[in-house]
């Protein structure tokens, strides 16, 4: 009796329930009708706005991988992603494209675990203060540096085709995904779990807290840094403005929110509805596109505190109590507020 | 040698001094009762064993090594296992997801997931909490969630068991039950530092006691001598008087 309950247990954290296969099956279709995408269809424009999904989709799950469950709220996410501009700016051309998108990665994590070391001593608000000024001084600084070594604001990039571009993005945003869920479903998930509940009890219960931290931080920022790298070819010009813009900072946030985080489809979900729903309202209403946008915000996030998945959930559940299922859905469980 | 020994051990807090040069022992296979009033020092012990807070002066070796530096993981890796006065769980994770937490980080080996779940569900089984295994942690009652904590220092493989206040706020029986679960770790061959308010319990399960008060140690020894020590009668029971004149 209590040995088939272990095995039972133990099938449901070894990930291999029927649920989870047919996800995993839905999530390889969906990766392999983006990756034919641009063959079949090789109209630039949708090209370009997938491109689009999928960089803030990177951006989102980059931020949700150690934001989500420690409830640490980092608005860092432009700096790395700058980072990305100006490796591309400065090494494009000189160096392979590969090359550059994965020096640019391993650049990203060796900063962002360096400003980790500094300010994952912090706690709730002066965390994500601190984060929000790293943007800004890293902003300054290269604005500086530029003035003094170039004496120019900005620097023309290398450009690489659509297609090119587009490819890229999409092997980045499979790696953010396939990485973020092996984190999730491993002892790093449940340590920073852990932490973002109590940390105290968690490192008395023996989890290296510190190095926990950094390290999830860390990873967060390659793919955030690797996806400034491709998006920076898909621009002529750049200057400190544009490649930290805090623009990059808020809207992951704000669209994981959206989407919802208590699994990987809510960030993706969120950048998706969110990078679409601004494009229409920018076509369709030029002028209250931004009235309008934050009318929509402030109702998504005061009603829906679970984000889309939130809703579809809720939706879920109420149709399963009217057919007499059970009430209770799998994505409950993972199902957090936003952290705040 | 002993199995934790504490040195001098001082805590001050601005001007108020927590825990006054401590010294303590505690050996293999004991159960060692820490008692005083409130704001003793007793959880501040427990703090500066467990790395919380770091002495000031003051040095703590456990099996003869000097862990003063460490911090509060490697002190738990290393087998100092302890529970909090306000239970520290986390109330969103299912409670076999808790508890795991000790046997995946807190043991010092590395354990397949298999194996964590396995010590995980021992624990559970231990303090009576397995039905509930996959309810959520903050779903439980306060006594199950106290349950739950010594779970998950269990599932750590300790040494060295730090109990604060295991038993407050439980009703009768369930003190005899924890009293009896306290019995049977000690017999599992875990030694037992526990801080305790309810005299008959510590009284009736500690094979040595250490009084403080406004953070000295004002005596130490076996429950029989503690009651018999005017002292500690003194700080319990307020200063004699003559009540003729």
């Amino acid at each position: 009796m209590k040995n088939t309950s272990s095995a039972q247990t133990a099938r449901r954290f070894a990930g291999y329930s029927r649920n989870r296969l047919i996800s995993m099956g839905v999530m390889v279709v969906i990766f392999i009708i983006l990756a034919i995408l641009p063959v079949v269809a090789p109209d630039s424009y949708w090209v370009t706005r997938i491109s689009e999904y999928m960089r803030y989709g990177i951006l989102a799950i980059g931020w949700v991988l150690f934001s989500g469950p420690t409830g640490y709220m980092s608005l860092a996410t432009a700096a790395f992603y700058g980072l990305g501009f100006y490796m591309a700016a400065i090494l494009n051309g000189p160096l392979p494209f590969a090359v550059v998108v994965i020096l640019s990665g391993i650049v990203g994590f060796i900063v962002a675990a360096a400003i980790g070391a500094l300010t994952l001593r912090l706690r709730g608000v002066y965390f994500c203060i601190f984060t929000f000024a790293v943007v800004l001084l890293l902003n300054q600084v290269v604005l500086e540096v530029e003035r003094l070594t170039t004496g120019t604001r900005g620097r023309f990039v290398q450009q690489e085709s659509v297609h090119v571009a587009y490819w890229a993005i999409l092997i980045v945003f499979i790696l953010t995904v396939v990485v973020t869920m092996f984190i999730r479903r491993s002892r790093y998930g449940l340590a920073l779990q852990s932490i973002g509940e109590y940390e105290e009890a968690a490192a008395h219960s023996g989890i290296n807290v510190v190095r926990t931290k950094v390290v999830i931080f860390a990873t967060g920022a390659i793919f955030m840094a690797m996806a400034g790298a491709i998006m920076a070819t898909r621009r002529s010009y750049i200057d400190p403005g544009i490649a930290f813009s805090m623009e990059t900072s808020f809207l992951p946030v704000l669209m994981a929110m959206f989407g919802g985080m208590g699994n990987l489809v809510g960030p993706v979900l969120g950048a998706v509805g969110f990078t679409a729903l601004r494009d229409y309202l920018v076509t369709a209403y030029p002028d209250a596109f931004m009235l309008i946008f934050g009318v929509v915000l402030i109702i998504a996030i005061l009603f829906m505190p679970n984000g889309i998945l939130g809703v579809a959930q809720q939706l879920w559940r109420f149709i399963r109590r009217r057919t007499g299922g059970s009430p209770k859905t799998p994505l409950e469980k993972g199902g957090r507020r936003a952290p705040a | 040698m002993h199995l934790l020994e504490g040195e001098k051990l001082t805590k001050q807090f601005g001007g108020l001094i927590a825990t006054n040069e401590v010294d303590f022992y505690v050996d293999k296979g004991e159960i060692l009762g820490l008692i005083g009033p409130n704001g003793a020092g007793k959880t501040t012990l427990f703090n500066l064993i467990s790395a919380a807070l770091k002495p000031k002066p003051g040095k703590i070796t456990f099996n003869g090594k000097d862990i003063t530096p460490l911090p509060a993981f490697k002190i738990c890796r290393m087998g100092i296992a302890r529970t909090f006065q306000t239970v520290k769980i986390f109330p969103h994770v299912p409670v076999v997801r808790n508890v795991m937490v000790g046997a995946l980080f807190g043991t010092g080996r590395h354990l397949s997931n298999a194996e964590a779940i396995k010590k995980a569900e021992e624990s559970l089984e231990f303090v009576d909490l397995l039905p509930m295994k996959d309810a959520l942690a903050g779903d439980l009652t306060l006594a199950q969630q106290k349950r739950l904590e010594l779970a998950r220092a269990l599932a750590s493989s300790p040494e060295l068991l730090l109990l604060d206040e295991l038993m407050a706020g439980l009703t009768a029986v369930e003190v005899s039950e924890a009293m009896g679960d306290v019995k049977q770790i000690r017999d599992s061959g875990v030694t037992v530092i526990m801080i305790e308010h309810l005299m008959q319990a510590i009284m009736n399960i500690s094979d040595r006691i250490i009084v403080l008060d406004y953070g000295k140690k004002i005596a130490e020894g076996t429950p029989a001598e503690i009651a018999a020590n005017p002292k500690v009668i003194e700080v319990y029971l307020g200063e004699e008087c003559d009540v003729a004149s």
